[in-house]
């Protein structure tokens, strides 16, 4: 088995004769954190539509742990994990009742089920939350609950688009602590979409989406050097505010696309 | 295994509508109400202006009453089918629809289980109301509830079918409020729900053979016939392959490459 738990290659996607994605092509490998930075508009969220399959790419290839994601849909969707940006949780029913419905969807017997669901809500001390409403839970045990949804199965690849936006600081370290925890543990693939800055970890890996191009990719510390900043900040700035002026000095490991 | 991993998803989906419809027990109040407001109001009230005459399946004089009661079952299963989309829009709003079609399953047999989530809740009103109805006096042969069943079943798939196909093309929840109307009401007054095919030639020709082509009008005769215990081999064929045709259109819909879904979504 492959390392590499997404590859992406050439993609590009319009909608009508707007181009959202232009070519880009990247691969996240397993226990790795790769952070997709980009403005609102980047492509980011076309970019986990055409993952998650909700629209397809006419152009360009897209694998999950070697599974081509068109040809073999069913066996590279079964190595996914995916929180949305937007809470996806059934508010009417309990902590248990939603993640059992998970399980059930990815064919996990209830037994099994309730060990794993056992498993992850007590590595996030929500086990005893379980039997809540999830309308009663504050944003954090939301997202939470909605992190040891998508880890039921163990997936190879974890996907999270802007998972704490609205959330407390406290409530948002929590998380970022806890996502970087799992890809050490667990050796964990992840693609983290997100605009804050501060949700970067130094051993990251970086990938800068703007207006559907990548602007720079690799591994954190290389593109501070290739760029020349002080930090993931000013990376940000410099390359999706004046993208034309931009050129990189070559032979560095994190470059420009 | 793989059969079982499909066993349990879709016991799962029934599951989860299951839930949903014990927490929301004012739906099938209302649900229940509708119908029962045009049996005790509407129907009582035309029941001294429309005579409706031997036909069959009915082998005597009939009450008007008696007559709109598979109208009305079907009434419930419209609107069922429509509400169970309904909520498949709110679902892709609110993002739950998403993570269903990000599970490692072909999304026909997503749908599909949708669809019979859907229907089972739609039948389980259906004989409520039934039970109401012979509580008035409108008693069907004792059979006739028993092979009205699989009648309830096809028409609720029939009907989902076309909510899902529907849902596939509305972008937003405030769009369903006008498909609504520009579908629940020419569907259901274009029909023999309300006055008998015969009766609506007498007024208008174009009415008549809209009627007669209307899925729903067929969808309501196979009621009838049921649950009269006869067979209307037309009115099934016509109510299967309108099932075959919706669900084959929703499938495309919601398929990512030529469906709907790549028109919209934001960047």
């Amino acid at each position: 088995m492959t390392d590499i738990a997404l590859a992406v290659e050439n993609l590009s996607f319009a909608y009508g004769a707007k181009k959202a994605l232009d070519k880009i092509g990247f691969t996240v490998q397993s226990g790795e954190c790769t952070i997709l930075l980009g403005p609102n508009g980047a492509g980011k969220s076309t970019l986990f539509s055409l993952i998650t399959r909700l629209y397809d790419s006419r152009q360009g290839r897209i694998e999950l742990c070697g599974y081509d994601l068109k040809r073999q849909s069913l066996k590279a969707l079964a190595k996914l994990g995916v929180v949305f940006q937007q809470t996806t949780l059934d508010p009417d029913l309990s902590v248990s009742q939603n993640l059992r419905y998970h399980a059930a969807l990815h064919g996990i017997s209830r037994k099994a089920a309730d060990k794993r669901i056992q498993e992850e809500l007590e590595r996030l001390d929500m086990f005893e939350r379980r039997g809540e409403k999830v309308r009663l839970l504050n944003g954090g045990h939301k997202r939470r609950v909605e992190i040891a949804r998508a880890l039921l199965h163990k997936p190879k690849l974890l996907l999270l688009d802007e998972p704490t936006v609205g959330l407390d600081m406290p409530s948002r370290q929590a998380i970022v602590e806890h996502v970087h925890a799992l890809v050490k543990q667990q050796d964990l693939a992840v693609l983290w979409a997100t605009h804050l800055i501060d949700e970067i970890a130094a051993d990251d890996s970086l990938i800068v989406l703007h207006k559907g191009q990548i602007k720079a990719k690799g591994k954190l510390t290389d593109v501070l050097q290739a760029t020349n900043c002080a930090d993931a900040g000013q990376v940000f700035q410099k390359l999706t505010q004046n993208p034309e002026e931009q050129k990189y000095p070559a032979g560095h490991k994190g470059s420009q696309v | 295994m793989r059969v079982l991993h499909y066993w349990r998803a879709m016991t799962g989906i029934v599951g989860r509508e299951v839930l949903r419809f014990l927490h929301q027990r004012e739906r099938f109040i209302s649900a229940l109400v509708r119908p029962l407001v045009w049996l005790f109001v509407f129907a009582a009230g035309f029941r001294a202006a429309l005579g409706i005459a031997i036909s069959p399946p009915y082998e005597t004089y009939i009450l008007y009453e008696v007559y709109i009661t598979p109208g009305l079952l079907g009434m419930i299963l419209l609107f069922n089918g429509m509400q169970s989309s309904l909520s498949m829009v709110y679902d892709r709003e609110m993002g739950s629809m998403r993570m269903l079609m990000v599970c490692p399953l072909p999304r026909w047999f997503l749908l599909c289980s949708k669809l019979i989530a859907g229907t089972a809740v739609g039948v389980l009103q259906s004989y409520a109301f039934l039970g109401i109805a012979w509580l008035y006096d409108i008693q069907a042969p004792l059979m006739g509830y028993v092979w009205v069943l699989p009648a309830l079943v096809l028409v609720g798939m029939m009907l989902g079918a076309l909510g899902l196909l529907l849902s596939s093309f509305i972008k937003q929840l405030e769009n369903f409020a006008g498909v609504m109307n520009f579908v629940i009401f020419p569907l259901f007054f274009m029909s023999t729900a309300l006055y008998p095919l015969w009766k609506i030639k007498e007024s208008s020709q174009i009415l008549y053979t809209l009627a007669q082509y209307n899925p729903f009008s067929q969808a309501v005769e196979l009621i009838r016939f049921a649950l009269y215990e006869q067979f209307n081999s037309q009115a099934l064929i016509f109510t299967g392959a309108a099932f075959l045709l919706f669900m084959g259109a929703a499938i495309v819909g919601y398929n990512p490459s030529k469906g709907m879904m790549v028109k919209k979504g934001g960047g």
